[in-house]
């Protein structure tokens, strides 16, 4: 591993016929064309389909790298280490670990930050979002158009304390601007009942979570609803596949609540199918320490994801002094 | 044609399955949150996931629960029913000591301020806040409620009995 002798995205060429820059950000390279991200590090190359490209793109920007590893696909990705962010081709895969072709370099993260960023800004055009699902947006095929004029990033401000509560984040609405989704349009919303005696106002709160998930313009993009010391409740709506394999540097646990997901499941280090979860509505499941996962939810539906945000939980697990799973019985 | 969202319930749901290779399903520790609190007594708070400290419960209201309270905010989320939860300011002398982890359940009906009440049904999501006294009632039957919280006095753990091995 090492660190980034230089940190600050470059412009390294551009495709006068398709419109698109080539950047160098540390010793990786990054160019699109009509079809796909080429990234280029020393001794290996990767190609990854540009859609799912510039939905893991985003998305990392947004979770601020999550909790652990983040692959765009089997090969190419980063990982948190809250401060500093890896940037990695082929350290997770066995196979370029034998030919000698992995690498990975260290990032401040801020400096991640403005470089995806400024990748995701020139490679994505007008009428394309990929923070929604694939059904609801545009196609990023082609050549560079219009450039998008709105937010990258969106739906990630997490709740304080609990949505809705004073000087907290504001639960969705159509007044917010998110109106329900078509795949709950079926579903009916009604306001809890809060009835404070005079001089409690305020200090009573309920909200309803279905609603705001509903409502969600975004998928697979967990944002946080309530928190209790550094327990923290996620919600998120999830639709097609997860654009990105997620692996984890610490327990979480999923708690599905409306309609199924299906997980596939590897061994985080070496990729090995681990196995095979099909999650429906009240169904409640570990992700281990030790695994990466990609979930595909044939309907939208509504997932809460419990972390444990306790820093310097992952060099616990990193060094054995936790166990990967979470319960012993 | 327009979607048909699946919410399970206490009488109708159905689980999910784990196919796991290469690995222990203990490691998974899956269960349905449903299946778990139609097995257990009323107002039983089970563990169905727990990450070190840090746990959620699940509870069959059926009735009127015992009072509690806790040292830090929890938060209940619905998930069938219909739930009134009333609140009590606990006096500073009965309030429960800073520091202890998870809720309590108090010997009996709290002495304070009455803060009010929230009715909640399936989705809704109540803050239970730090130092107020809470007390739940179903009022149309049996209700199913999921405890966001931290592991402690009142907190049951059968994992065996719950989860898929």
């Amino acid at each position: 591993m090492t660190a980034a002798a230089s940190t600050d995205i470059k412009i390294i060429g551009k495709d006068e016929q398709l419109g698109y820059t080539a950047y160098q950000f540390g010793s990786f390279k990054f160019r699109r064309d009509e079809y796909f991200a080429h990234v280029e590090w020393p001794g290996g190359v990767r190609i990854i389909e540009i859609d799912r490209f510039l939905r893991a793109l985003v998305r990392d920007i947004g979770w601020q790298f999550f909790y652990g590893w983040i692959f765009f696909d089997d090969i190419f990705g980063t990982q948190n280490h809250y401060g500093t962010v890896d940037i990695f081709g082929g350290t997770y895969d066995s196979g370029h670990k034998a030919a000698k072709t992995d690498f990975i370099e260290t990032f401040p993260t801020d400096k991640v930050v403005t470089a995806f960023d400024t990748i995701a800004r020139d490679w994505i055009s007008e009428g394309y979002d990929p923070l929604r699902a694939p059904q609801e947006t545009g196609s990023p095929l082609g050549r560079k158009a219009e450039p998008r004029k709105d937010a990258l990033v969106r739906g990630f401000t997490p709740a304080k304390r609990m949505l809705g509560l004073p000087g907290d984040v504001t639960p969705r609405s159509d007044q917010s601007g998110h109106p329900v989704n078509r795949a709950f349009a079926d579903l009916e919303f009604d306001k809890p009942e809060v009835h404070a005696e005079p001089g409690f106002e305020g200090q009573l709160n309920a909200i309803n979570l279905f609603d705001h998930i509903a409502r969600s313009d975004v998928t697979w993009n967990p944002s946080v609803a309530s928190v209790t010391q550094a327990s923290i409740f996620c919600v998120t709506s999830e639709e097609h596949m997860l654009p990105v394999i997620h692996g984890n540097d610490r327990n979480e646990w999923f708690i599905q609540l409306t309609d199924e997901i299906h997980w596939q499941v590897q061994d985080k280090n070496t990729g090995n199918p681990r196995g095979r979860i099909i999650m429906k509505s009240g169904d409640v499941c570990a992700m281990p320490a030790d695994i990466r996962h990609q979930g595909f939810a044939p309907k939208r539906s509504m997932l809460l994801v419990a972390e444990n945000g306790t820093p310097g939980l992952d060099e616990l697990y990193a060094k054995g002094k936790l166990p990967p799973y979470p319960i012993e019985y | 044609m327009a979607y048909k969202t699946h919410v399970a319930s206490l009488k109708n749901f159905q689980k999910g399955s784990l196919d796991i290779v290469n690995d222990d399903k203990k490691h998974y520790a899956f269960s349905n949150f449903f299946e778990v609190a139609g097995k257990a007594k009323p107002f039983e708070r089970v563990a169905v996931a727990k990450n070190i400290e840090y746990a959620v419960e699940v509870a069959k209201i059926d009735g009127t629960s015992p009072w509690y309270a806790a040292a830090h905010d929890e938060f209940c989320l619905v998930m069938d029913g219909e739930v009134s939860i009333h609140f009590v300011k606990l006096d500073p002398s009965a309030a429960v000591p800073s520091g202890k982890r998870g809720a309590v359940q108090l010997p009996a009906s709290p002495n304070g301020q009455k803060m009010g009440y929230v009715k909640g049904r399936r989705g809704h999501h109540v803050l239970l806040p730090a130092g107020a006294a809470y007390q739940l009632t179903s009022s149309a039957g049996p209700a199913v409620v999921l405890f966001q919280t931290v592991a402690g006095d009142v907190t049951i753990e059968r994992w065996k009995d719950i989860c898929i091995s």
